[in-house]
Order: structure tokens, then C-alpha cells, then sequence
């Protein structure tokens, strides 16, 4: 066969397997991190991991109640702020400003936002809410969630309402409905399973975060419901219990670990399901 | 007047005007909720940035612009010294050696995806590239803390710095000794975070090459690396440096993963299996615990960092618009 044929062949296998190469490396990362967390994890998750607040320091019993009950709730606050103020400015971009020179401006910024070092959103709210109200609290964890939340549904809302066919938008005008009717009762309707990927897509996001809670929220060793104290939370007393000595911390910090990335994965591929379903259809 | 009134009324249930005006003042109170929310969207950049340059104004003062390069770090100090040359440092080469490793391997899985991989296997291979993306950052930095750390110091570093001994250059570059926290832990827990933004983008942009032109190069003979290479890549070359760029964004500014495995140390030095610390590593690990100069200047920091990223970000967001509207037309 002619020489160059057999070299452009063989260099052509070469690269296809140093492709094939690359997808292992990344596909045996994503395996390796999950082995070593079901690995490390598994073991110590009990039901007084469910049950009992986080230990004292050397203490060999105890749980993670505290921080799971606050992590739900800090993340529940922060997309119930979030998403609706996401939702409505998304709907603005996509259904009245179109074209509007003030739409090209927000929609760059908000992807800016978007990927944003979320410490800086925490460095933000530490400035603006924690050091006004003198004092680290839940709240101003759950407004620095919403701050990363808002960007993620802004741009998720305002790329399923330009999927929603325009004709269905002028059936509904040229029955006399005025055009926000349209919007809420046509358009949220025809976009509904994409706008739930949004939201579930963004709490997803804030769930794991750590950064952002680390000087707004705090962390706290003990139970607690009040919004303008400091709260525990999962994340953050993970990083603090990794850079502990004690042996029963670190065992609770790779249970916190597991459940934390189980609850991200299941939004995620819940997120994606819902997605996929409305483009099959 | 009066008589219209009372026609009106006399309407009853199906009163129009009244409906009307019903829907009237629906539809601007709902035009104006909208309106208000987009434009907190900018509220909360100028929010950002305003509480930014107001919690550093009094390092700015202090330290002036040679904060940028002054490289000790001495919080304790009376008077404190800072310098941002350490974070600085460590947060661009942590970046660029992550960018070295995740830019190559991103394009290789997007080329996989697209051109080499079965179709059954397409979606299974994507999701969990995707899922990569997903995990929290904290959770790489744990696994890169107690799994990666370890088996690197032990065997990885060792053989590269048993390699390029004496070497001029490299050897410096790759100097031991081994450690469990170092800037090049960092770089690859780095890189297999921004791993999956890369991946994304590439196959988005790939995507939109059209299928004629692809067709039309392996009509002529041309091998699946040649059509990459000479018409998937050209056609596409702003969205992927566009992706390149977005990920570099993520990798600037990523804090957990990198604050657990850096090592945290102000010093700059010349092996990359040294332990050091980046912007995000620094404020992570040092703000609870500030007060005054030395929170301003932990805030100034954070200042930098978000240039940084503003002008690395809004790069990649226009090289994708142009994109956008080369796909549109």
C-alpha cells in the first residue's frame, strides 16, 4: 500500500485511541471519587447519623442532625428567595425585552454572575448583610445561596421560554389575552418541565456549596432554628471536621461527604431526566 | 357620567370595562415585577462590586499599589505587611498547569463524544462527564486531601523528580521534596474540575458544524482525524477557546477543592511540588479570623480576584456570542 496512506492510517489510530484514552481518565475519576466515598462513607452512616447533633471534640458517638436539618433549610430559603426573582427576570429577557439594548447587557452580565468565584458572593454578603446586622447568621447564608441561585434560573427560564413556539403566544394574544395572562398561562405552562430543570439544576449548585457559608453563615455546634444566629450546616462542618484530629469527625465528615454528593447527583440526574423528557416529546 | 356608571354596574358579573381595566393593571404590575427582578441582576454586580471596593479601601490606602508586588505575607505584624504577590502566583500557575492537563484531555472526550464513540454509548459517557461538574467542590478537595495527596507525594512526585534531576530548568521546576500539599496537587484536582466544562462546550460547538462539511471531507478520503483537525476545529475555533476560556474562569476561582490541598503557604517557590496558595485559598482559610487591615486586605484580594475573572469571563462570553451569531445566520 502507498506509504502515506499507511502513515495518515496509523497516526489516525493513534489520536482515536488517545481520544478513547481521555474519556477512561475522565469517566475513572468521576468512578475513583465515588468508590472512595461509598467506600469511606458507607461505614459510618447509621441512624445516629440522622438522629444525633455533631459531637463535641474526642466524643465518640453523635451525628450530623444539626448540620443536615440546616443545610435543608439554608438551601430551601435560598432557592425559595432565588428562583423566583431568577424566573421573573428570566422572564423579562425572553418575553419583553427581546430586543431591548438594556436584555443584551443583563443577559451578559448574568452569565458573568454565573460563573462567578462563588467566595466572592460570600466576601459580598459578609460586606453587605453580615458586618450591617453585626453578626454571622443563617440569613445571610441563605441570601448568598439565593445570590448563586439567581443567575443559574435567569438563564435556564429564559432559554425555555424562547423554546416555546411562537404561534402558541399569538393564538392565545388574538383571543383577547392580555400579555401577561399569556405569559403565566401559556407560556410557563408550554415551558413548565424545563423550568423545573432550572430550579433543580440550582439547588443542586448551592446544595454542595461550601465557600459562600463560610464566613455568612458560620457553622454551629449545636441544634438550631433561628435564622439570625449562626446555623450548622453540612458542608461547612465537613471542612471543619477533614482538618480535625479527631478519628470520629473525619468518619462523620466522609458520611456528610456521601450524603452530600448522593443528594447533588440524584437533582442532577433528576434535573436531566425532566429535560430529556421534554425534548422526546 | 353618572347614568354610564350605572349601566355599567348594571352589567354585573360581565362587566367589560371594569374586566379590562382588571387586566390593565395586571398586566403592567406583572411588565414591572419582571423589569424590577431583571434589573437586580445588576443591582447585585454593582452590589458586588461597590461592598468589594468599600471593605478593601482601607488596604488600598494602606498598601497602595505595591501590594501587587510585595510578597510577604505578615498579618501578625505591627504593622501588618501584605502582599498579594504569593496568592497571586500561586492562583495563575495552579491555573495555567490545570489548563495544560484539562485542555487537551476536554477536547480528546468532546472529539470522542462526537466523531469516535457508538451512539449507545454517547449518553452514558456524556452523563457522566456531566457528572463530574456536578460533584461539590468540597468533596474533590476531602478526596483530593486524604486519596490523591498521598499517592502522589508517594509515587508520582518521586519519579518525576527523580527524572529530570540535574536537568537545567525542569529540574527546578520538578524539585523534591514529595509532598502531600503542593501546587501541582492542586493544578490536577483543578483540572478535573474544569474537565467537564471544556467537554460541554466543545461537544455544544462541535455540534454545529454542518454535517455537509464533514461529509463532504470524508467523500474526498480524509481520515476522522484529518476532518477534525481541518474542518471541525477551524469551523468552531472560537466557541472552543471560548469554552477554554469560561473553565480558566471556574479554575481561577475555584476556593474548596484548592484551600485543602494547596498548603497555604505565602512563600513563592520555583518547584511546583512545593506547597503554596492561591487568592480563594488564602481568603478561605485566613477571613474568619480577621480583623482590620489584614480582613481589607484579605477583601482586596478578593477585589483582584474578581477583575480577574470578570475580564477572563466576559472574553469567553463574547468569543461564544460571535459564535452564536455565526451558527444564527
Amino acid at each position: 500500500m502507498n506509504p502515506i496512506y499507511v502513515s495518515r492510517r496509523r497516526k489516525n489510530i493513534i489520536i482515536k485511541f488517545l481520544c478513547l484514552g481521555a474519556a477512561a481518565f475522565g469517566v475513572t475519576w468521576l468512578a475513583l471519587i465515588l468508590f472512595t466515598l461509598f467506600y469511606n462513607g458507607l461505614a459510618g452512616l447509621n441512624l445516629a447519623v440522622f438522629t444525633q447533633d455533631t459531637p463535641p471534640p474526642g466524643s465518640t458517638d453523635g451525628g450530623l442532625r444539626n448540620a443536615i436539618i440546616g443545610s435543608i433549610m439554608m438551601t430551601v430559603i435560598g432557592v425559595g428567595i432565588g428562583a423566583p426573582l431568577g424566573l421573573f427576570a428570566g422572564t423579562y429577557l425572553a418575553e419583553y425585552g427581546k430586543h431591548d439594548r438594556l436584555t443584551s447587557v443583563i443577559r451578559f452580565i448574568n452569565d458573568i454572575l454565573l460563573s462567578a468565584p462563588s467566595i466572592i458572593i460570600g466576601l459580598f454578603i459578609y460586606g453587605a448583610i453580615v458586618v450591617p446586622m453585626g453578626g454571622f447568621s443563617a440569613f445571610a447564608g441563605c441570601l448568598a445561596l439565593a445570590v448563586i441561585v439567581i443567575p443559574v434560573v435567569v438563564r435556564t427560564t429564559e432559554d425555555m421560554l424562547g423554546l416555546v413556539p411562537n404561534p402558541l403566544r399569538e393564538a392565545a394574544s388574538a383571543l383577547g389575552l392580555p400579555r401577561s395572562l399569556v405569559i403565566r398561562r401559556i407560556a410557563y405552562r408550554a415551558a413548565r418541565a424545563g423550568l423545573i430543570t432550572g430550579v433543580l439544576l440550582a439547588t443542586a449548585r448551592v446544595a454542595g456549596e461550601t465557600a459562600p457559608l463560610l464566613f455568612t453563615a458560620l457553622s454551629n455546634q449545636f441544634f438550631s432554628l433561628d435564622l439570625t444566629r449562626t446555623m450548622a450546616n453540612l458542608p461547612v462542618t465537613i471542612n471543619n471536621f477533614v482538618q480535625s484530629p479527631y478519628v470520629y469527625w473525619k468518619q462523620l465528615a466522609w458520611s456528610g461527604a456521601l450524603l452530600i454528593t448522593l443528594t447533588v447527583l440524584a437533582l442532577n440526574i433528576g434535573a436531566r431526566i425532566l429535560g430529556a423528557e421534554r425534548t422526546s416529546k | 357620567m353618572a347614568v354610564e356608571r350605572d349601566v355599567m354596574d348594571a352589567a354585573g358579573p360581565y362587566d367589560r370595562a371594569k374586566a379590562l381595566s382588571a387586566f390593565k393593571l395586571g398586566d403592567v404590575t406583572f411588565y414591572w415585577i419582571t423589569r424590577a427582578c431583571a434589573i437586580s441582576v445588576l443591582l447585585i454586580l454593582g452590589g458586588i462590586i461597590i461592598s468589594l471596593i468599600i471593605g478593601a479601601w482601607p488596604a488600598i490606602r494602606e498598601y497602595g499599589a505595591g501590594f501587587l508586588w510585595t510578597q510577604r505575607w505578615a498579618p501578625s505584624a505591627d504593622p501588618p505587611v501584605l502582599g498579594a504577590l504569593g496568592p497571586v502566583y500561586g492562583t495563575l500557575v495552579t491555573s495555567f498547569i490545570a489548563m495544560m492537563i484539562a485542555i487537551p484531555i476536554g477536547l480528546g472526550i468532546a472529539i470522542f463524544l462526537t466523531e469516535i464513540c457508538p451512539i449507545w454509548l454517547r449518553r452514558p459517557i456524556g452523563l457522566a462527564i456531566e457528572l463530574l461538574a456536578g460533584i461539590p467542590s468540597i468533596i474533590y478537595g476531602m478526596w483530593g486531601f486524604f486519596v490523591l495527596g498521598p499517592f502522589l507525594a508517594d509515587s508520582f512526585q518521586p519519579f518525576m523528580i527523580k527524572v529530570f534531576d540535574g536537568v537545567p530548568v525542569l529540574g527546578t521546576i520538578f524539585a523534591g521534596p514529595p509532598s502531600y500539599l503542593s501546587l501541582f496537587n492542586a493544578s490536577l484536582i483543578l483540572a478535573i474540575m474544569v474537565l467537564p466544562f471544556i467537554t460541554a462546550i466543545s461537544v455544544d460547538v462541535f455540534k454545529t458544524v454542518p454535517p455537509v462539511l464533514k461529509e463532504a471531507a470524508y467523500g474526498v478520503g480524509c481520515t476522522t482525524w484529518e476532518v477534525v483537525r481541518n474542518v471541525v476545529i477551524p469551523y468552531t475555533r472560537v466557541g472552543v477557546i471560548g469554552g477554554i476560556m469560561l473553565a480558566l474562569g471556574r479554575a481561577l476561582g475555584e476556593t474548596m477543592a484548592v484551600t485543602f490541598i494547596i498548603g497555604n503557604s505565602f512563600k513563592i517557590q520555583s518547584s511546583i511540588f512545593a506547597p503554596g496558595t492561591t487568592i480563594s485559598a488564602a481568603i478561605a482559610s485566613e477571613f474568619a479570623e480577621s480583623d482590620g487591615l489584614h480582613q481589607s486586605g484579605l477583601i482586596l484580594l478578593g477585589l483582584l480576584l474578581f477583575i480577574l475573572t470578570f475580564f477572563v469571563l466576559a472574553a469567553a462570553r463574547l468569543m461564544l456570542m460571535r459564535l452564536e451569531k455565526k451558527a444564527g445566520n
